[in-house]
């Protein structure tokens, strides 16, 4: 008897394990994102209101002409994109955090982002010299998808660089990454200055990253990559821990060291290029999103990884729903809004954790 | 059923650290690898377990270790580290879980804590890992190397522990707990391979020294064979004189003796 109290009396010194919370907080985060998709559909500029327009689809009654644009062509493509790359931003930044096995690492970091970026400023700057016709065909489409291959070219162009015999070294891509990232904004730069003063409105808005254009064509340009993309994070958890212990330890415990990292590279390059791509640069998602989940339940990649996709798809559509009403009928670019948020929570985590040694 | 090496040639950039090394390690047998600093005793150690590319063979039981697949390996052998760096604030019961990957103990939930209190850090689940200190942290290090072979032997032979300085941070009650620990699991069926620096912990516990300079194998035998005066001095560059312990104990040096000379 007294020996099994003292078991009992262990068991219970061990705080519930982390893996478990981690696990109650899939539920958790996917709740509030449930909450938070709803306050998206019911906040807008116009006075449509969702309840009203429940209430008529419940009793059968037609929605006016009004109702259903504002709440099926705007609102709920803007949903979508918003849960689409609030997700890819948060899993892109986790993935590289694991890869890079530095909390502070992020696709914005290694040049993926100012690929992209290179490319959206190409097609909004030269998008004018090209054939009337050309135009007439790729309209929309021009601007994501040269943003798009900007962010991919540069990942192709940093794994090239970084990759010897089959093996990437972290350090060569991380600093590479940093060359590329001035590169392209070097370019960038002289491009503006070829800007004229509506490209450089577009350009601003675009800069500073924006839900604003969401359609359901932007979604269905984003969609199956990112989805892919998310969905192929979710077998790089265990190999992520792994190699929180290093390249060398994880190939010990079986783990195939480079294929993973052929797979995250992989992965954060969709899912950024793609999430860049229809809504331009949203900074700070990639890096609080994760930290804040590793505060509440562990460094866990197995849990930290689907955890990222929910929190961060509910932190953009919050910051979008705010974007959207702090100044109505105008809109803030959603950037802005992620920054004040996001900047913050940033500095906090860094000076309260400044003296561990892995921040 | 062995894990044997042959010809082992290392080059790190244009040098050549090791030069043709032969080397065989039994089951149930703990084989150390010692030498003097740089005579490639961890370099040898990263060649068996695959960690730099080398010329010539490594067979664990038969298995060339160049061509199973990373998870097959890790089946049969876990490696221990001198050091290794930990991103994220893991804490301890998580990294011990980790040896658990591999798959061929399940998710046994009972058998970190288990290796935890094999190393003598029972309670030390849910602390994080990076609060513990060196030697802390090489023995929770230990006990995830444990839990991933934790049977030493299984229906297709013999598990293996590579160890790169296991005792190197500990003091000396966690050292002699540490071998002891290690000779068991050889007793019981295991192979150990073991680069180590102290000679007398060595002696203790070793069947059998590897005992290395300036990348080639100077001797390879059982501590009685290996420690002997002439064969010390030559390896070590000083005097050393190696003496009897009574009753049937392995041979001790004591550093007095070179500083006598």
């Amino acid at each position: 008897m007294a020996e099994a109290d003292i078991g009992a009396t262990r068991a219970a010194a061990i705080p519930a394990d982390r893996r478990t919370r981690a696990r109650q907080a899939h539920i958790w985060l996917a709740l509030l994102l449930l909450a938070v998709s709803t306050a998206s559909l019911a906040v807008g500029a116009s006075g449509a209101s969702l309840w009203a327009a429940l209430g008529k689809m419940a009793t059968g009654e037609e929605l006016s002409a009004m109702e259903r644009v504002v709440l099926f062509d705007i609102r709920l493509p803007r949903l979508a994109l918003g849960i689409l790359v609030g997700a890819s931003l948060a899993v892109s930044g986790a993935v590289m955090q694991g890869l890079f096995r530095n909390p502070l690492a992020d696709p914005g970091l290694v040049g993926v982002g100012a690929g992209a970026g290179l490319g959206a400023i190409t097609a909004i700057v030269l998008g004018g010299f090209l054939p009337v016709m050309l135009i007439d065909v790729i309209g929309n489409w021009m601007v994501p998808v040269a943003a798009f291959f900007g962010g991919w070219a540069s990942t192709l162009i940093l794994y090239r660089v970084s990759t010897r015999r089959g093996r990437t070294s972290v350090a060569t891509m991380l600093l590479a990454g940093i060359a590329l990232g001035a590169l392209a904004g070097a370019v960038s730069g002289i491009l503006v200055y070829r800007a004229d003063d509506q490209q450089l409105r577009d350009l601003t808005f675009w800069g500073l990253g924006s839900l604003a254009g969401a359609s359901w064509e932007k979604v269905m340009i984003a969609g199956p990559m990112i989805l892919l993309a998310l969905a192929a994070s979710l077998f790089l958890g265990r190999g992520l821990n792994g190699l929180a212990l290093g390249e060398a330890t994880a190939h010990h415990l079986g783990i195939d060291v480079q294929r993973l990292k052929n797979g995250a590279i992989l992965m954060v390059a969709a899912a950024t290029g793609a999430a860049v791509a229809v809504s331009g640069g949203i900074g700070f998602v990639g890096i609080v999103v994760p930290h804040l989940l590793r505060l509440a339940t562990g460094p866990d990649h197995t849990t930290l990884l689907l955890n990222s996709a929910l929190l961060g798809a509910s932190l953009l559509l919050l910051a979008d729903v705010i974007s959207r009403v702090i100044i109505a009928p105008a809109e803030l670019p959603i950037g802005i809004v992620t920054a004040v948020i996001g900047s913050p929570v940033f500095l906090w985590i860094l000076l309260r954790r400044r003296g561990m040694v892995d921040l | 059923m062995t894990l044997q090496a042959r010809g082992i040639t290392v080059r790190l950039g244009r040098t050549e650290v090791l030069h043709g090394i032969d080397f065989v390690a039994q089951p149930g047998e703990v084989t150390a690898i010692v030498g003097p600093n740089g005579s490639g005793k961890t370099t040898l150690m990263r060649a068996l377990t695959g960690e730099v590319s080398y010329g010539g063979t490594v067979e664990i039981d038969g298995l060339d270790i160049a061509r199973v697949k990373g998870w097959e390996l890790a089946a049969r052998r876990a490696v221990l580290p001198q050091a290794t760096v930990l991103a994220f604030p893991f804490t301890v019961v998580e990294v011990v879980r980790m040896g658990l990957m591999t798959g061929v103990h399940g998710d046994d939930p009972t058998l970190p804590s288990r290796a935890l209190a094999e190393v003598g850090l029972a309670g030390y689940e849910s602390r994080f890992f990076q609060e513990l200190s060196g030697g802390e942290q090489q023995r929770a290090h230990l006990a995830r190397v444990l839990v991933q072979v934790w049977k030493p032997v299984a229906k297709d032979g013999p598990r293996w522990l590579l160890l790169d300085e296991p005792v190197s941070s500990l003091d000396i009650a966690h050292q002699l707990e540490v071998m002891e620990l290690v000779a068991r699991y050889a007793a019981r069926g295991g192979g150990v391979v073991a680069v180590m620096h102290d000679l007398n912990l060595t002696a203790l516990h070793a069947h059998r020294i590897a005992l290395m300079k300036d990348g080639r194998l100077r001797a390879f035998g059982p501590p009685g064979e290996v420690m002997t005066d002439g064969i010390l001095s030559e390896v070590y560059g000083c005097r050393l004189r190696v003496s009897a312990a009574p009753e049937g104990l392995p041979p001790f040096v004591l550093p007095h003796t070179a500083a006598l000379a």
